[in-house]
């Protein structure tokens, strides 16, 4: 009998997934675009949007994830690898918030409000400020490449357990 | 002498109120829109209006405007590029707005409307523009603001004309301030 996570835990970590690596395939898009097109007008919209969402999820998620608590760890992990594993997703949750807050700051310093589908218009959280804009938004693009970095070695720490140790860890997120 | 007796005389029969260049530090010409129903703010930092303008005599008033669109700033340097490409404001082949009214109405209150035209990317078509006046010791305040229509003007051509992703209506807010 697997002990898995709650439901609404569960769905909350996939939908976050989901919309982390969306978010992240968009702004590498259009990071990469030169000029100014239709096109990348849109993406970088969605980008917003989604970035908007994911903090929307995660603060959620921290809500629910404070108020129960998740299953035990196998009894077979090193103590290292349970430390690492906490250490890990703390550093994840922290991500999550800092990254789509970090693109929201940017796009203030740049003077372009978020409004969150077109729909809600979201205050500014600084003057428009295109010097430190710029630092801004290398702080968010560094942020992201690191919570992109943890999400794989994180996928990777959820493969060993269920290929190599045969043990429960990933399936109690399934 | 001759010649200022003569210029005096030329004024005086056409009855034409002084005209005067509005002071660029304290006059602004801005607008706003909204992409993706983000709203976005830019202004014209380079423009030209000379202003003939006498609330007690509208008839002999004259205003002319010519905008420097290659100084435009909508509020990103990818922005800016844009607009001065072929579907936005094409500067290379139109780098100038214009407007030009001789004809006034009092609109009561310190309000006037000017009855003139604007040409913009090729095209001129008359256009009416409220404003209001407030004098002053060394000179007059001009304020206002009017919605224009971008696809009237083809401002934003192909995949720019998607009202959807850039709004149609541009809210133009101007200020002007014209030393006696």
């Amino acid at each position: 009998m697997i002990v898995k996570y709650t439901l609404p835990a569960r769905i909350l970590h996939w939908l976050t997934a989901l919309a982390i690596i969306s978010a992240f395939a968009l702004g590498l898009t259009t990071g990469g675009m030169e000029g100014f097109s239709l096109q990348k007008l849109q993406l970088i919209n969605y980008h917003k949007w989604i970035g908007i969402t994911v903090l929307g999820l995660v603060a959620i998620r921290l809500l629910w994830r404070l108020s129960h608590r998740p299953p035990a760890l196998p009894a077979n992990m090193a103590k290292w690898e349970r430390q690492g594993a906490h250490l890990a997703h703390m550093a994840l949750y922290v991500l999550m918030f800092a990254v789509p807050l970090g693109g929201w700051l940017y796009s203030s310093a740049k003077g372009f409000p978020v409004v969150w589908l077109g729909l809600v218009k979201l205050p500014d959280l600084m003057e428009k400020n295109e010097a430190l804009a710029h630092t801004i938004k290398e702080m968010h693009e560094l942020g992201a490449w690191v919570l992109i970095a943890l999400a794989v070695a994180h996928a990777a720490a959820a493969l060993k357990h269920h290929f190599i140790q045969r043990d429960d860890v990933l399936k109690r997120m399934l | 002498m001759r010649q200022t007796a003569l210029i005096l005389a030329l004024l005086a029969s056409t009855g034409l109120a002084h005209a005067a260049p509005a002071d660029p530090s304290k006059s602004s010409l801005k607008f706003a829109f909204t992409q993706m129903n983000v709203p976005v703010e830019g202004q014209f930092k380079k423009f030209a209006a000379d202003v003939a303008f006498d609330a007690n005599k509208l008839d002999a008033s004259k205003v002319q405007i010519a905008v420097d669109l290659v100084a435009a700033d909508a509020g990103s340097s990818d922005a800016n590029q844009a607009m001065q490409m072929k579907e936005w404001f094409n500067t290379a082949a139109y780098p100038k707005a214009t407007f030009t009214a001789t004809q006034f109405k009092s609109l009561g209150a310190g309000k006037f409307q000017a009855m003139g035209q604007f040409g913009l990317k090729g095209k001129t078509a008359p256009l009416n523009v409220a404003f209001t006046v407030k004098p002053e010791a060394t000179g007059q305040w001009f304020e206002g603001n009017f919605p224009l229509s971008r696809l009237a003007w083809k401002v934003g051509e192909g995949e720019w004309s998607d009202v959807g992703a850039v709004a149609d209506a541009v809210q133009v807010k101007f200020k002007l301030f014209v030393p006696k």
